[in-house]
Parts: C-alpha cells; sequence; structure tokens
C-alpha cells in the first residue's frame, strides 16, 4: 500500500485514502479532433515499467488531485506536485533522471 | 511409537496436565505444548491423510511449514478448519479432529487413490477438465468430491471477535530469535521506535534448543538478560503470537496476531490484525529446513531433524525409541547427538555424503553413533509408520545394503532462508551454490519511498546459520534500520558450506522409486511428477508449480520449493539459478478470515447513510432495499400485503390522488462561481448557462466517450449558481467527475462546487391531489400557475423554510420539496398530516420504478450499462447542437456511436401481456460465430403495470424506433421465447397533459 505526500494539505496519505487516476499531463482531445488523435486521448497509454507521472486524488482527505512520480517497479517516489501544470517541477524531474 | 521422557522438556509444565481430545480420544499433554507436541507425546503418529492419495501422514515439522497435521479445532462457533497442529498452543478442553479422511483415520477408503496413483499423474485436474467431459463430471468430480479436499468450511457463525489495529513505528523487527532479539536491543538503544512480533509463543528462536553459547553465555541466559533489556525500554514492543505475514509497498507490513487461542474464556478478541507502517523492517524470520526425497519419505515417523530435535528440548517428546537420521549436511547431527543424550537410541547416521568430517561428525562417532558415509535411504517398511529403512549407496540406483529397524527418521536436506517476507514486495534472491541455497541478493531489496531497501535481511534469514552470524548480523541490522542504513556488511561466517548438495536419494533411483519419493506432502507431488511435468515441455518453473500443483495452498513453497525445482532443474538439465524460483506470495502463513475482517461484521460492516425519514420508515415496517450505502424503502406493505400488492397500491395512489417518496438520497451539488455556467455547458449535452433562474432543466452527462453516465434535473439559482441533481449513486462519482475536471483541466476557471446530498431532505409529493396537499400547508408560496412545470421556487411551507421544484418522474403532476435535513422529518409529517383527507401514500422505489416506465423515462442503470449514449435512448433532443464543446461530443461522432444499426430504445409489449423476463434478450435469426443463438436487442426494464393492467417493457433494439408494431422473440430460460409487440417507450400519458395539469 504506496503511501504518497498530498502537495495540498501536506497529508502523508495512505493509499486507502487516495484514488488513482491514470496517466498524468494527457492533452485532451475534443471536437475537431482526427480519429488517431482521439483514440490516442482515449485509450493508448504508455504504461512504462519504471518512472511514471501518474494521477492520484486525495479523495478522503482534502479531496484535491495532484501528481505523483513514481517508480511503478520499484515504487519509488520522486515527489509530488499539483495537478495544476504541464509537467513535473525541475527538482522532480531531475530527480527522476529525465526518465518519463 | 512417539511418546514423552520422563523428565525434561523446557517449555511444557509438568504441574499443568491439560486433557484434550482428539477424534472423540481423550489425551493428556502439558501446558506449555502445541497440539503438535502433545499429540506426538500421546503416541498419536497417524494425523491425517493427504490431499490427493489420502496417505497416512504424520506431524513432520516444529513450525509453520508444517504440511500434514491441518486439524479441525473446536465446535460450532468456534471451529476452525486447517489449523496447523504445531501453531495451536494446547488447551484444556481443547477439541481436535483429523481432516480428509473417510469413514476414518485409520481406515480410509481414500487410499485407493493410492493404487490409482497412475490414473492421477502431475495435471490430472487439467487434463480431465479438457475432456471427455462426461467422464469428469459423471465419474471423477463425484468421487473426487468426496475424497479430496482439506477440512471442511465453519457452519456456524463465528462466536469469536476479532480487532484490527495500525502501528507506526521505525523499525520493525520480524522474528524473536537471536538475530532478531539483538536487532531490537541495537535499534531501541539507538533510540528507534521498535516492535518486534514473533510468530511462535516463546523467544529465542533456534539458539536454546541447539545449545550453542550466544556472546559467550548460555543461550537461555542470553535470552533471559536480552528479553530483560528489551522490556525496560520504553520504545520497544516485544510481541509473541504475532505473524507477519506479508509485506507491501512503501514499509507496510499486515500481522496477524493470536490472543486468546491459548487461554480459551479470556475476554476480548480472539485475534488481532496489525497493520503496521515502519520506517524499515529488520527480517530476521530464520530459516527452514527442507526435507530430502526419498522413497517413503512420506509414512508417519518420518520428520525433520531439527524438528525432532525442537520436540525433543522443548516437549521431552521423542518421535521413537530408534531413529535413523539421513542427511546431507552437519546439522542433523546435533539431533543424533541430542537423542543419545536424553537416552534414545539412534542406530545410524546415514550421510549422503562421501567424507563426512568436523567437529559433528566426530563428536557422533565419539557417542558412540554409526556414521554411513555416502548412505541414504531406497525404502521405508512400514504400512502406517515407520518400522525400518532400506540403506542403499547414494550414488547408485538403490540396491539395497542394509534394512535397519527403527521408529523414526529424521531428515536433513540443508536449510532454506525464509525469505517469503524478502520476496513479497518485490525483493529478489540469489543461490548460494556454497550453502545450497537462495538468499536475499542485496542488489535487489525491496525499496520504499525514497528508494533505499525497506527491509533488511539478517541471520538466518540472510543465509547465515551460526547464532555468532545471528547475533552479529541482527546486531548490524539493528543499528542500521534506526539510523538511517538500509544495508549491513553481511557476515562471511561458513556454517552450512558443508552441504552436499543431494536433492533425490539414491541419485540412480529409476521411475519406480522416484515416485515414491514426495517433494510436496500437503499436496501430494512426487519427484516422478516434476519429471512428468519436465517431459510434457514445463520447463518454466512458475507453469510446472501450477501443473503439479508443487507449493501450492497454504504450503507457499515453505517445505517444497528447492527441492522441487531443484529436480526440475535436474530433468531439464540447467542449473538451478537457471531455473529459478517461484513467486512468493503472502499471506506467510494463513491468516483467518475473522482477523482480515475484524469489526468489520453484521451491523459494522459497512456504513449505512441513512435519510432524516429512515427511522418512521424503519417503524413503519417498510421493506428496506440497499442503494449503495443507503437504505431506502422499497415499499410499504399494510399488514397482510405482499410487496406486488403493495407496489401496486402505491402506484395508484399516485396515479389517482397523491403519493409522498423520501427522495433525500437524490445527489445535489451545487455549482457556482463566475464561470460556473460555461463550466455547466461542458458537463452536459444541453446548454445550461442560458437556463434562466428560476427555472429547471433536464440534463444528460456522458462521459468523453459519448456514453451516458447519470442525468437528473438542474435549477438556476441565481445569477451564478446551479443546482445539480443526480442520481442516488451517481452523487458521489459525479461530483468527483467535476472536480476532476476543475481541477486538472480547466483549473483558471472560476468556479466551486460542493456536494450538499445530506445537507437537504427532499419529498416527492405526486398525484392529480399534489398541489391541494401543499396548499393545505400554511406558506407563502404560490403553487398555482405561478409555478408552472420545470420552475422551482422557494419561501415557507408548514413553518420550514423550503424550496418547491416542479418536476416529475411519475408522469403526474409533481412537486419535489427540498428542506433543511434537520426538518426533514418535520416536513414529512406535516405531509402526512395535510394529506389525511386524500389518502396520501407514501411510495417506495420499486412504485417509482413503475411510474417511470409506464412513462418511458430512463433509468441510469437499467437502460444504461456505460455503453449507451443519448442517442440510443431516444435523447438527441438533448444534445446541444449549438456548443462548440461539450465532454462526450467528440466521442459521439465516432463512427460506431453514429452507425445506424445501433441498439436503440423502445417498449415491448408482450403478447399475451405478461410480464417479460428481467434481462431477456430479444432473438434474432440464425447463430454467431461462437455457435450461440443471435439476438438484436435485450429488455432493460420490465414491470407488472397497475394503471394498464397489463406488463410493460423498455427495450434497447436494433433500429428500435423504426419498427414500432413489429412482432419480435424474447428468450426465456427453460421455456419458448415469447412474443412481443414494438411499441413506443411512453406507453401512458404520451402527451404529458398530466405532468403539465
Ligand atoms: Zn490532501
Amino acid at each position: 500500500m504506496l503511501r504518497l505526500t498530498c502537495p495540498c494539505c501536506g497529508v502523508e496519505a495512505d493509499e486507502s485514502e487516495l484514488t488513482q487516476g491514470g496517466a498524468a499531463h494527457l492533452r485532451r482531445e475534443g471536437p475537431g479532433s482526427d480519429e488517431a488523435a482521439f483514440e490516442a486521448y482515449l485509450f493508448l497509454r504508455d504504461n512504462p515499467k519504471g518512472p511514471h507521472l501518474e494521477r492520484w486524488r486525495h479523495s478522503y482527505g482534502c479531496g484535491k488531485w495532484f501528481i505523483a512520480a513514481r517508480d511503478t517497479v520499484t515504487m519509488q517516489v520522486f515527489g509530488t506536485y499539483p495537478a495544476q501544470g504541464s509537467g513535473p517541477p525541475p527538482d522532480i524531474a531531475a530527480r527522476m533522471g529525465g526518465r518519463a | 511409537m512417539s511418546g514423552r521422557l520422563a523428565t525434561g522438556g523446557r517449555l511444557i509444565d509438568r504441574s499443568r496436565a491439560l486433557e484434550f481430545t482428539f477424534d472423540g480420544r481423550r489425551l493428556t499433554g502439558f501446558a506449555g505444548d502445541t497440539l503438535a507436541a502433545a499429540l506426538l507425546g500421546a503416541g498419536e503418529g497417524l494425523v491425517g491423510r493427504s490431499f490427493k492419495y489420502h496417505r497416512p501422514r504424520g506431524i513432520v515439522a516444529y513450525g509453520p511449514e508444517e504440511p500434514n497435521a491441518l486439524l479441525g479445532i473446536g465446535r460450532a462457533g468456534r471451529f476452525e478448519p486447517n489449523a496447523r497442529a504445531t501453531q495451536v498452543d494446547l488447551s484444556d478442553g481443547l477439541e481436535a479432529e483429523s481432516q480428509n479422511r473417510w469413514p476414518s483415520l485409520a481406515f480410509d477408503v481414500g487410499t485407493l487413490n493410492g493404487l490409482a496413483a497412475r490414473v492421477l499423474p502431475a495435471g490430472f485436474y487439467y487434463k480431465t477438465f479438457i475432456h471427455p467431459r462426461p467422464f469428469w463430471k459423471h465419474l471423477f468430480e463425484p468421487v473426487i468430491r468426496r475424497a479430496a479436499g482439506l477440512g471442511r468450511a465453519p457452519r456456524h457463525r463465528d462466536d469469536d471477535t476479532y480487532e484490527q489495529v495500525h502501528a507506526h513505528v521505525d523499525v520493525l523487527v520480524v522474528g524473536g530469535g537471536v538475530a532478531g532479539l539483538a536487532a531490537a536491543l541495537a535499534a531501541g538503544r539507538a533510540g528507534a521506535r521498535v516492535m518486534v512480533v514473533e510468530q511462535s509463543a516463546h523467544w529465542g528462536g533456534r539458539a536454546p534448543v541447539d545449545g550453542d553459547p550466544v556472546d559467550g553465555r548460555a543461550p537461555d541466559q542470553w535470552l533471559g538478560q536480552t528479553l530483560a533489556a528489551l522490556e525496560e525500554m520504553e520504545n520497544v514492543r516485544l510481541i509473541p503470537r504475532c505473524a507477519a505475514v506479508g509485506v507491501y509497498d512503501h514499509g507496510f507490513v499486515l500481522a496477524a496476531e493470536r490472543l486468546t487461542d491459548h487461554d480459551p474464556g479470556a475476554p476480548g478478541p480472539r485475534q488481532r490484525l496489525w497493520r503496521i507502517r515502519a520506517g524499515r523492517v529488520v527480517l530476521a524470520a530464520g530459516a527452514i529446513e527442507r526435507p530430502l526425497a526419498f522413497p517413503g519419505n512420506d509414512l508417519p515417523g518420518v520428520m525433520l531433524a531439527s524438528a525432532v530435535r525442537d520436540y525433543l528440548v522443548n516437549h521431552a517428546v521423542f518421535p521413537g525409541d530408534r531413529t535413523v537420521v539421513v542427511t546431507n549436511n552437519d546439522d542433523a547431527y546435533h539431533t543424533a547427538l541430542a537423542l543419545v543424550a536424553a537416552g534414545l537410541r539412534v542406530p545410524a547416521i546415514l550421510d549422503a555424503r562421501a567424507a563426512p568430517n568436523g567437529l559433528l561428525a566426530d563428536a557422533a562417532r565419539a557417542a558412540g553413533i554409526r556414521v554411513l558415509a555416502g548412505h541414504g535411504i531406497a525404502g521405508v517398511a512400514g504400512r502406517q509408520r515407520v518400522a525400518g529403512v532400506k540403506v542403499c549407496a547414494v550414488a547408485g540406483e538403490g540396491a539395497v545394503v542394509e534394512e535397519i529397524a527403527c521408529e523414526a527418521v529424521a531428515m536433513s536436506g540443508g536449510w532454506s532462508p525464509a525469505v517469503h517476507l524478502w520476496s513479497h514486495c518485490g525483493g529478489r534472491v540469489a543461490w548460494d551454490a556454497d550453502r545450497a541455497m537462495f538468499r536475499p541478493d542485496p542488489a535487489h531489496p525491496p525499496r520504499g519511498a525514497d528508494g533505499t531497501a525497506m527491509v533488511i535481511p539478517a541471520g538466518a534469514a540472510n543465509g547465515r546459520l551460526s547464532p555468532a552470524a545471528a547475533l552479529a548480523e541482527g546486531t548490524a541490522a539493528g543499528t542500521a534500520a534506526a539510523t538511517g542504513q538500509d544495508r549491513i556488511d553481511g557476515s562471511d561466517d561458513p556454517t552450512g558450506t558443508d552441504i552436499a548438495p543431494v536433492w533425490m536419494m539414491p541419485q540412480g533411483a529409476g521411475p519406480a522409486l522416484r515416485a515414491k519419493a514426495f517433494l510436496d506432502f500437503q499436496n501430494d507431488v512426487k519427484v516422478a511428477d516434476v519429471d512428468l511435468a519436465a517431459r510434457e515441455g514445463f520447463e518454466s518453473v512458475e507453469h510446472t508449480k501450477r501443473y503439479t500443483t508443487l507449493g501450492m495452498a497454504t504450503d507457499q513453497g515453505k517445505l517444497s520449493n528447492i527441492n522441487g525445482l531443484a529436480v526440475l532443474s535436474q530433468a531439464l538439465h540447467k542449473d538451478i539459478p537457471a531455473v529459478g524460483t517461484t513467486t512468493f506470495r503472502p499471506p506467510y502463513v494463513p491468516v483467518t478470515l475473522g482477523t482480515l475482517a475484524g469489526e468489520a461484521r453484521g451491523d459494522l460492516f459497512q456504513p449505512v447513510r441513512a435519510t432524516p425519514m429512515l427511522g418512521w420508515h424503519v417503524e413503519r415496517e417498510a421493506y428496506m432495499e440497499p442503494v449503495g450505502l443507503w437504505r431506502r424503502p422499497y415499499c410499504y406493505p399494510a399488514p397482510g400485503e405482499t410487496h406486488e400488492v403493495a407496489v401496486a397500491r402505491e402506484v395508484n395512489a399516485v396515479r389517482q390522488g397523491v403519493g409522498i417518496l423520501d427522495a433525500s438520497t437524490l445527489g445535489k451539488i451545487l455549482v457556482q462561481g463566475l464561470d460556473a455556467g460555461r463550466f455547466l455547458d461542458m458537463l452536459y449535452t444541453g446548454a445550461m448557462s442560458t437556463l434562466p433562474v428560476g427555472r429547471c432543466r433536464y440534463g444528460l452527462m456522458c462521459s468523453e466517450q459519448g456514453f451516458l453516465i447519470d442525468d437528473g434535473v438542474v435549477a438556476r439559482l441565481s445569477d451564478d449558481a446551479w443546482l445539480c441533481h443526480t442520481t442516488t449513486g451517481g452523487a458521489d462519482r459525479i461530483h468527483a467527475h467535476m472536480e476532476d475536471w476543475l481541477q486538472t483541466e480547466w483549473w483558471d476557471w472560476r468556479v466551486f462546487t460542493l456536494n450538499l446530498t445530506e445537507q437537504y431532505a427532499q419529498v416527492a409529493v405526486a398525484g392529480p391531489r399534489a398541489r391541494d396537499v401543499l396548499e393545505t400547508l400554511s406558506g407563502d408560496i404560490d403553487l398555482t400557475a405561478a409555478l408552472p412545470h420545470m420552475h422551482w421556487t422557494h419561501g415557507t411551507l408548514a413553518g420550514i423554510p423550503a424550496r418547491i421544484f416542479r418536476i416529475s418522474f411519475s408522469g403526474e403532476l409533481g412537486f419535489e420539496v427540498a428542506v433543511p435535513a434537520a426538518r426533514g422529518m418535520d416536513l414529512w409529517q406535516a405531509l402526512l398530516r395535510a394529506g389525511q383527507g386524500v389518502g396520501i401514500t407514501p411510495y417506495g422505489t420499486e412504485a417509482l420504478h413503475v411510474l417511470r416506465a409506464e412513462k418511458g423515462f430512463i433509468m441510469i442503470g437499467d437502460e444504461t450499462d456505460g455503453t449507451v449514449t443519448p442517442r440510443d435512448l431516444g435523447l438527441e433532443g438533448m444534445i446541444s447542437k449549438k456548443k462548440a464543446d461539450f465532454l462526450g461530443k467528440r466521442g459521439m461522432e465516432r463512427s460506431h456511436l453514429a452507425a445506424p444499426d445501433r441498439w436503440r430504445l423502445v417498449g415491448l409489449r408482450a403478447a399475451d401481456d405478461s410480464v417479460l423476463p428481467e434481462g431477456a434478450y430479444v432473438l434474432d435469426a440464425g447463430r454467431t460465430e461462437n455457435g450461440q443463438r443471435a439476438t438484436q436487442g435485450r429488455v432493460t426494464s420490465t414491470y407488472w403495470s397497475p394503471t394498464l393492467k397489463r406488463g410493460i417493457a423498455l427495450a434497447l433494439l436494433r433500429h428500435g424506433p423504426d419498427r414500432m408494431g413489429q412482432s419480435v422473440d424474447v428468450s426465456r430460460i427453460g421455456a419458448a421465447p415469447i412474443r412481443a409487440t414494438v411499441v413506443a417507450p411512453c406507453q401512458y400519458d404520451p402527451d404529458g397533459g398530466r405532468m403539465h395539469g
């Protein structure tokens, strides 16, 4: 059971307090997008073995969504950061070694 | 025959004899015994029958690795099947019964399976499952069901209670032997919060039994002083009878503690589940001795050498007058020496090694024990227990050179570190060829959140078998764990390097002998089965495991793992590391379901969400149904009324007079802010920003894929505030959905959402007399033409501040009144009083469903299943054509969602006006490519309509709306299909005159 620190309220939360929300930083494809782009947006995910940016919600806490940078094999957590952005902050990206 | 010596036994209290029964026989043991020790002490050699062949089986081991002595303990509400006799502390009056035997333990017809072993080879289950099927169904299954399987499931409600607790520690030490206690001492002295869990009732591990000095002191002396020092530390907590069963991500560990099993009748819970978060785990779980594979090694009386020693030293229990020791390493010599020291006879030590030397071999010879080097066992004499062994040269094919009479065999195939907890969460193991064991690979530990190793193995669990190494590694690991380090410099102690990797004896055994040598006693897997699996092409150890059932079930590879994969590697002509090991999975030892459930049973099984009027419904003896965590009245049967009759009465009341429904469970989400309208336009398929204040609009929400996920009425409260009603089950989900989009996509939009579901009680008042009832209540609200359909207003009703929405889910004149939750009961009772004269009738969810189905209104979850679009339901009119974008707009444009041949909503009317079966399919001509009957639609809702006095149904049907008046066939289970006519979904008041009235 993972433990992740919610960047909004600061609580170090057990996984049972959290909801996983899949890959982070997807670009939404709306009306007008072509079939391939829309398919990729809906269904195609990298599912990497290793560092991964993923959405989590502190559902049974402050209710905020955040992003966790986590290694899917070793469970190492490189950091968590607010969901309002398009990528990890530099310090977390550095810890990931540019692997995501 | 096994028995008890007149003196000795370091753990037993001879002044406290305890009576217990085994299969109804009265037996006696001592306080301090396990059930296994007491059974052996009482001369009970036969404790069970094997799973597949029903062979007689005796106690093999001393700890949780015991494969055979799985017994039923207790009776009625305190019966527990499959309890390991080695882990059951003896208590006065304990009742134990053997399992898996019929009609009795001594005479078991299942041994016929042994005769039929030829037809039960590896993969038997898979092979018979596949073909021929009738053989399985009529021949094998009835026989196997009768004869196989472990203990029976309890039939009574569990009389005991259980609990779960959380613990947060810096260092969790698993195992209370020398390494574990040394680690606790070091970590405790470093100031860390320490918890030590030990699965047995006793501390010290093997050291007090083996007798080697620890830190220059006698082991019991060291143990006493160490425990005293630990008990003085306030930051150290010692918990015996507590087994760590699983290691999970980020230092999360589950441990199961037996609280009162050893003291029945004591107050408090029976067992406790610890949910532990540990900064670092010191794994000092010790090692498990391996059996040797030789023909006849499963006969009662053949035991692990270390277990023989444990029973002897701890309980003064011996396995027989004469014990032959068979080994491939030095350690078993301890057993021979201990037996001789206790005055028992050891006719021979059969040592697979060509030239056993060293201190222990010298000591054995000095004690007058005959050591036969290079020899092993080619067979065991005896039917239900050991009567002697047939000696052979290990290197040969099994020619018998001598027969030795004996009552017991003590075997040692070397030691396997208990790496299970290391491996649960990703730790890898490495083959230590010098010691012939897999040990934790320090290069690949299970890692914590910070990327460092979260488990530090020490002592025997790390493959270092001497007490000196345990002390050194334990101390180092405790210090490291308490000071933020994640590894230790391991000891280079050579203990165990004397082993000869003999996996099958004799080594040249032919098929006949290999078919008698067992690898997995619990699952009846023999050397020959693994050979067969290899011949049939099962090269992966994971596949072989499943094909042969080696190491499955509760064994989890404790006894059988290494021997099995060694045999497999030989059959495949590969090295053991190249074959690898199977995955170790939690739990390390079985955990009772009661412990896993904890307090979550009965009324506490799950929280109940109660509307303010729940008490009234219950008092009125409404028939309640669960809707998510809510409990809602299904109907309110009058005395003597069936549910059917009650529902019909409630429906008629709404159609002809007035009914009230507790609608408080409906989701109510406030969406407010400068961008709230823009936001709702994205969420709903229709336009909400254009809704005037004071008006209501029915809205549909879709996923990005274009499928319907929820519906409900939206009311505009003010310029910047909307109240969104959701389905009962959708409130939390839809609120989360809104927050997801607001927080992660449109975070710069100025919108706030608030889930107000439980802040308001809501009552639907429906029927032609609805307005009359509301007007009877004194108030300031004009409910006449000033409040048309799909409008809302607010004011005071019966002295309660209220919002009144004029909306209808029944097709009748309808109002929904929302008041603060605390006033819900007041409103409910005021409405009942006001409606007394016109027969106001509370109605439940079933009447609600019938009423809406008569009108053809859809219900999320009935007409939708996550693959249905608004267009499928004939709700194109609810999809805005003006909006450039909304969630699901692009998804609905996908070709298959816009295809003309999708199944679309219609009504169905059975030719005989009966109620169509729920979930029935509308049949099509021909068959699918799978040979199944082709279908062209399905029934989504089906009810008896009291209004129309016939069955009504909604269905999704291919080209449905274009097929009005056509006949279709609807499937029935066990009966011929039934004819039905395609009709419009709305079968009552299609013009809607009644709800606008
Ligand atoms: Zn939070």
